[in-house]
């Protein structure tokens, strides 16, 4: 059997010491995500409504994060805002700041999107048996909405969990940059811990998508 | 048919206007229903006839004259809109019960929202409301299980929990299998024996004949026609109105043998 380097794991702190990194990633995207979610939501609801000023500002918004890379964001957010402002935020405020823009943005697209796809009759339907607007919205719409969204919106956390893994990009010690600090420091005695690594890391990564994907398919089955 | 004798107005429309841009589709039109009245609209496809509920639901906005209901004026955006809305039960041809909910939650939704009834009275009356229409073990089920014909009874119960005053009827059966058709008929026959005010767009010419005490024609915006439907059905005042009913007769096809080969 060939040696896959799994052996530097058992060696001193450094399984704890990755286990600690993917915390590192996934308390900044789970911050994120927590704060993303309803500003999306209370977005999207604009972006579908009738005020065209809103909507404009929303989309311009919207296309800027989409179409800056996620890494652009991260340095613009890091080192951009200590040059320009001269604010002395920490990399991990940063990161958290930069995901929650980005899936901010994505978030309102998704639930702008769930909302236009229910036909017009549900709204008529709803407002001939008296309901006003916001009953129609809070009883009717969003429900509907949000059943559309679930498989939708947990594709985004997944996707931001994901992409956390650049933030050691502004020096962040997430999981991804401790795994290649102990592969530095292990380059004499195991030459092919890098792969063990690696593995691991995707190991992590998946444990921690994996039970959000179970839970996404479960709503859906659930909600159907 | 017993002629009834005519009580007060209950829904007075009087000289509206309804455009789509350039596309005017009710142009100058009047009618006056009276409580306890049944009238049936008929008329060719994109006359009008959804238009003319959907103005008188407030669904959508007329560009002239106006529309009372128990002498108050019905507008979009009117401060009472919700409330004269109460008054008017509508069912749709699509399906439209919301998804989401069950039978039951459909039902009790706006009864309990809107009205702010208690929980209890208003389940306890539309379960009496399903077992009337025969669907009263579906009362827990969701939309998705119910065949078209159950659907629109549902929706028929949702909209009588909200003792309206009136209720209006756009092609409820179009959208059903032919065997579901008569199950949603019989329900709304029902309704008018009991004395209800309805105001009913059908393509179904033997039912309207058989629930109509008016029968209004509807072509080019307006209406033509505006007679009890024994009249109308046998001898129709306008040529549109003949020409309309013809299309409901099929002239004898012989099938047996073959004249020429
Ligand atoms: N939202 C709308 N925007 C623009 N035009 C419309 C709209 N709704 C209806 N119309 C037009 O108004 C006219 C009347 O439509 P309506 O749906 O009231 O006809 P209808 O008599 O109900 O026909 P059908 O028997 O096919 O249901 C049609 O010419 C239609 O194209
Ligand atoms: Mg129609």
């Amino acid at each position: 059997m060939p040696d896959l380097g799994l052996s530097v794991l058992l060696k001193g702190k450094n399984m704890a010491r990755l286990l600690g990194g993917l915390w590192v990633a996934l308390r900044i995207s789970l911050i994120a995500v927590a704060i993303s979610l309803p500003l999306g939501i209370l977005l999207g609801v604009l972006m579908a409504g009738k005020n065209r000023v809103v909507k404009a500002i929303l989309r311009v918004y919207l296309e800027f994060i989409r179409i800056m890379p996620q890494m652009v964001l991260l340095f613009l957010g890091f080192f951009g805002t200590t040059r320009a402002f001269g604010w002395n935020i920490s990399a991990e405020l940063a990161a958290i700041i930069v995901f929650t823009l980005w899936g901010t943005a994505e978030m309102s697209d998704l639930v702008r999107g769930a909302i236009i796809s229910i036909p017009r009759h549900q709204y008529e339907s709803s407002q001939a048996l008296g309901l006003n607007k916001r009953q129609t919205y809070f009883y009717i719409i969003l429900p509907q909405a949000a059943r559309r969204l679930i498989p939708l919106s947990i594709n985004l956390i997944t996707r931001m969990i994901k992409t956390t893994s650049l933030v050691l990009m502004i020096g962040v010690v997430e999981v991804l940059k401790v795994a290649q600090q102990i592969i530095e420091a292990n380059r004499m005695t195991s030459p092919n811990a890098a792969f063990g690594l690696y593995l691991t890391v995707f190991v992590l990564y998946f444990l921690a998508c994996w039970p959000i994907s179970l839970l996404a398919r479960y709503l859906e089955k659930k909600w159907r | 048919m017993a002629v009834k004798i005519l009580a007060e107005t209950l829904l007075s429309i009087r000289h509206i206007a309804k455009r789509f841009g350039d596309n005017t589709v009710l142009d100058d039109l009047s009618l006056d229903v009276h409580k306890g009245e049944v009238i049936v609209v008929v008329g060719p496809s994109g006359c009008g006839k959804s238009t003319l509920l959907r103005c008188i639901n407030a669904l959508e906005p007329i560009q002239a004259g106006e529309i009372l209901l128990d002498g108050e004026p019905i507008k979009p955006d009117g401060k009472n809109i919700t409330e004269l809305r109460q008054k008017v039960g509508m069912v749709f041809q699509s399906y439209d019960l919301f998804p989401h909910l069950s039978v039951l939650d459909n039902i009790v939704l706006a009864p309990r929202k809107v009205q702010k009834r208690a929980k209890a009275e208003a389940e306890a009356e539309a379960l009496t409301l399903l077992e009337r229409v025969g669907l009263k073990d579906k009362a827990a089920s969701y939309p998705r299980e119910l065949s078209g014909g159950q659907k629109q009874r549902v929706a028929i119960v949702r909209a009588l929990c909200m003792h309206p005053e009136m209720l209006l009827f756009d092609e409820v059966t179009a959208a059903l299998d032919p065997e579901m058709v008569r199950e949603v008929l019989d329900v709304i026959l029902k309704l008018a024996t009991q004395g209800r005010t309805m105001l009913i767009v059908t393509h179904e010419m033997q039912f309207a004949r058989a629930i109509a005490d008016r029968v209004i024609f509807l072509d080019g915006g307006n209406i033509l026609e505006n007679t009890p439907p024994e009249i109308f059905f046998t001898n129709p005042q306008t040529e549109r109105a003949r020409q309309f009913l013809n299309m409901f007769e099929f002239a004898a096809v012989k099938h047996h043998a073959p004249a020429e080969d």
